[in-house]
């Protein structure tokens, strides 16, 4: 049952109730994010305001992993400075692609970390990457 | 030993399960994705290992005893496959690659051979992309236009659709033996008159028919066939295009360079005779004596104890998957209508959670678009689950899928 640690009771829940899933009403920046392979579509929106991102939500359809994986970055980057967000999700695509494996490292990343196992499922690494990715393409432009 | 009907009807005994090194490795894995690529019998390995042991050298070119068994190896597997397709010409089997070479063969040649603008192609909509892509391009470089077959409700192509869709605009009528999702067989028979009828040719993509059903492309009728060896128990890396000889000898040769050229001078080139016109370089010498292996295997169970096994199967998953209700059925109605594959979803699971769920569970199965992005698009979802059967599967690979489907159910719904 290796491969199956990842659908841990948290991210099911984050799957099935996600509290950052919804139509964000004044957005300073929307990006859609697509996985043509999959039919995995995700629009993240970010308020970005002061120099902090107030608000960030996700719209969208696709598999668990991509849903909880986009609800639990929201959650992460809701109060940050883009450059702060950003550095976190060079950290989570790091940790998917291996390359950042210690808890001391992944620390910053809270509950993220428990997509570790993804690194391991090559197959479910752009689920997982989709909505960090989408928000990367934002926040790079926004430095 | 022989192969008997309780062989092909007791899905409880596996005696095929012992030919396959892989399967015998992994007692716990219930293999469900053949139609991806099927698992090779030791047979097959062996006598690819053979090849290289005992006569490795390059067929066709070297004077010397070894080139000359090499070459004789290569023939006789030319032979077998001519056999086992009913081709009536041994000199129009061509290797190539796989199926998606010999397409792209045939679309590349004959396409810009027969193609003017306003003309017409036609495929259906349950095409894989290596039957469907190469199509669209030709048409696009030549101004011919794609036209889709579209099957019913019971998932099947009406005679009607055929002989609205196939008219006198028609040049190329290409279409999937049994599609790789709905499982469906075409009635290639009726379609190929069709076509001549308007004086078009017929070619059929046999990468799913050919590892399950018996074909016979003169009982077909059909103007040329493809098919890969790694669905059919031999290598990956071997593949067929048999095509009439008279269109073999009017088509321009797809690669040029070694081994396929009668004489060349500083400006111009003779084709030899075909099929080497069509095998330019070296030759996986050792793949197509492997997939003469694999006929060789085929042809000793029989094609009888082998369909009436793999519909055995086919019937006992769908009738088990059926009663989950919150499986989905995707394809005809009845098991007999699908050839070797089972598509279906869980409801409100995404395909990828649910072959990665199945995956912890030891069971394989392919999830996503199969090659098939149209074909999905037009049913209105974006990917699905496949469990695919060969005769090495029994009933125990189906209830581990069954128990597997259950475990997803109950982690989405716990």
């Amino acid at each position: 049952m290796a491969n199956t640690n990842v659908y841990t009771a948290a991210l099911m829940e984050h799957n099935a109730h996600p509290d950052y899933k919804y139509e964000m009403d004044d957005p300073t920046h929307v990006h859609q994010g697509v996985n043509p392979s999959c039919g995995d579509d995700i629009t993240v929106s970010l308020h970005v305001e002061d120099g902090v991102i107030d608000e960030a939500a996700f719209q969208g359809s696709g598999c668990a992993v991509s849903q909880a994986s986009a609800d639990i970055m929201a959650d992460l980057i809701t109060d940050k400075t883009p450059t702060e967000a950003q550095a976190l999700a060079e950290l989570f695509l790091a940790m998917i692609r291996g390359e950042a494996t210690s808890e001391q490292e992944l620390a910053p990343l809270g509950e993220a970390a428990q997509l570790q196992g993804i690194s391991r499922m090559p197959a479910r690494v752009k689920c997982a990457e989709l909505a960090w990715r989408t928000a990367l393409v934002m926040l790079d432009d926004q430095r | 030993m022989a192969y008997t009907q309780r062989m092909a009807t007791d899905l409880a005994a596996n005696p095929f399960k012992k030919d396959f090194p892989l399967l015998v490795a992994n007692p716990q894995l219930a293999f469900l994705d053949s139609a991806a690529t099927a698992q090779r019998p030791t047979c097959v390995l062996d006598a690819q290992r053979d090849f290289y042991a005992s006569m490795n050298s390059n067929p066709l070119r070297g004077l010397y005893r070894l080139s000359v068994e090499a070459t004789e190896a290569v023939a006789q597997a030319r032979r077998k496959v001519a056999r086992f397709i009913g081709a009536p010409n041994v000199n129009e089997i061509v290797f190539t690659r796989n199926a998606s070479e010999s397409l792209n063969i045939l679309a590349s040649q004959l396409g810009d051979m027969l193609l003017k603008p306003g003309d017409e192609v036609c495929i259906s909509i349950m095409e894989h992309h290596s039957n469907l892509i190469p199509w669209q391009q030709v048409c696009r470089r030549t101004g011919a236009n794609l036209v889709y077959l579209r099957p019913g409700e019971d998932c099947k192509i009406s005679p009607e659709e055929v002989a609205e869709k196939i008219g006198a605009s028609t040049k190329i009528v290409s279409i999937t033996q049994v599609s790789n999702v709905l499982g469906v067989e075409n009635d290639i028979a009726g379609i190929a008159a069709r076509a001549h009828e308007v004086g078009a040719l017929c070619l059929v993509d046999g990468a799913q028919s050919a590892p399950h059903i018996r074909v016979d492309v003169q009982k077909l009728g059909c103007d040329a066939f493809a098919f890969s060896g790694h669905k059919l128990f031999a290598p990956m890396g071997v593949g067929v295009l048999w095509a009439r000889g008279d269109l073999l000898e009017q088509m321009p040769p797809f690669l040029t360079g070694g081994e396929m050229i009668e004489w060349v001078t500083e400006t111009e080139a003779g084709w030899s005779p075909i099929p080497e016109k069509f095998e330019a370089g070296t030759q996986d010498a050792a793949g197509i004596v492997g997939l003469g292996a694999a006929i060789d295997y085929i042809e000793r169970i029989g094609h009888e104890v082998l369909e009436q096994r793999e519909r055995a199967l086919v019937a006992e998953c769908t009738r088990k998957l059926a009663d989950l209700p919150f499986i989905r059925l995707i394809g005809p109605a009845n098991p007999r209508d699908h050839v070797a594959v089972v598509s279906f979803n869980v409801c409100s699971v995404h395909p990828h959670d649910v072959a990665s769920i199945l995956d912890g569970a030891d069971v394989a199965i392919r999830a996503g678009h199969h090659c098939a992005q149209p074909l999905l698009a037009w049913m209105g979802i974006s990917s699905c689950c496949r469990a695919s059967l060969a005769l090495y599967n029994d009933s125990s690979d189906i209830d581990r899928l069954v128990n597997g489907l259950q475990q997803v159910w109950e982690l989405f719904n716990g």
